[in-house]
């Protein structure tokens, strides 16, 4: 039975995320206020028969390690 | 006389300059993403482009290309491979050049001239070049911020794998130690944002870049 995961992918802690930073500077324009550490990553869905090649599938492809950090979160489909 | 085969992936759009840069020093010829051989080139040009769309992550998918998985090969006999802008992202993606290129700090496409400092005159990219030559050429991305963590930074900085630094003033990405362009420890593969293929000649407002092709073309030792 395939499994559905989802991955989320969010930039390494410490580097340079000038797109959360855009992100938190746009939100008190809007009147919300007290928000920070705002981060804008990616999130891959898929379904997968073998839920143990999902490390290996993020380590190789879904993310860049270096620069990235990922998280999968699984759930039978 | 030095042969150069250019990698085409759908979505390339500088392989055409690329083409006729390295025509002016060599003999050029593109090559099909679906190649699995390289016909015997001497070195390989990785072109700019959106390759493959820039889906998932810049430079991400080429990698498992057929003619990828031959320019790998290549690379590991000692063959000379440079990437340019885009292919700069790919070899760094493929695990054949350290860092990545994240964002530009700007988030903005930014299209524009750039002075670069060659810091290191003893590979075969820029051997034909001064010490702390400086060098007019264009530079158009998004993203190519170069990054580094920092033990692999010291490592680069200590091997003299830094071969390009943007000038004082233009490093408009935000990369780190102004970094514009590396090479590999074997000294075999280079890669840099800026595009050198776009600057060969003055017609264009400078031909500096014209001198990194010609290192590569008296570098790989094919008798004229």
């Amino acid at each position: 039975m395939a499994v559905k995961a989802t991955v989320l992918i969010r930039p390494k802690e410490g580097i340079l995320d000038p797109q959360g930073e855009a992100v938190e500077n746009a939100l008190p324009a809007l009147g919300f206020s007290g928000v920070s550490h705002v981060h804008v990553g990616r999130l891959v869905e898929l379904e997968i028969e073998d839920p143990s090649q999902l490390e290996s599938m993020c380590e190789k492809l879904l993310a860049n390690p270096l620069i990235e950090d990922y998280e999968v979160v699984t759930a039978s489909a | 006389m030095t042969r150069f085969g250019i990698p085409q992936f759908p979505g390339s759009c500088d392989e055409t300059d690329t083409l006729l840069a390295c025509s002016r020093v060599g003999e050029a010829e593109l090559l099909w993403h679906k190649d699995k051989d390289l016909k015997g080139v001497d070195v390989v040009v990785v072109p700019g482009g959106f390759s493959y769309g820039d889906y998932l992550r810049v430079g991400a998918i080429p990698p498992f290309s057929p003619v990828m998985q031959a320019v790998k090969e290549f690379a590991a006999e000692g063959g000379l491979v440079l990437g340019i802008c885009n292919g700069f992202q790919v070899l760094t993606e493929a695990g054949l050049l350290p860092g990545a290129l994240l964002p530009n700090v700007n988030l903005a496409f930014t299209c524009r001239q750039v002075d670069l400092v060659v810091e290191n005159v003893e590979t075969p990219l820029t051997h034909e070049f001064a010490p702390t030559e400086r060098i007019s050429v264009p530079a158009k991305h998004t993203t190519g911020r170069y990054f580094a963590p920092t033990e692999m930074l010291n490592a680069l900085e200590a091997e003299g794998q830094i071969i390009l630094r943007y000038a004082e003033g233009h490093n408009f990405n935000g990369s780190v130690n102004d970094i514009a362009g590396v090479c590999n420890e074997r000294r075999n593969v280079f890669g840099l944002m800026p595009h050198p293929e776009h600057a060969v000649d003055p017609l264009t407002g400078s031909d500096d870049g014209l001198k990194l092709f010609s290192s590569l073309a008296s570098a790989a030792g094919v008798p004229a």
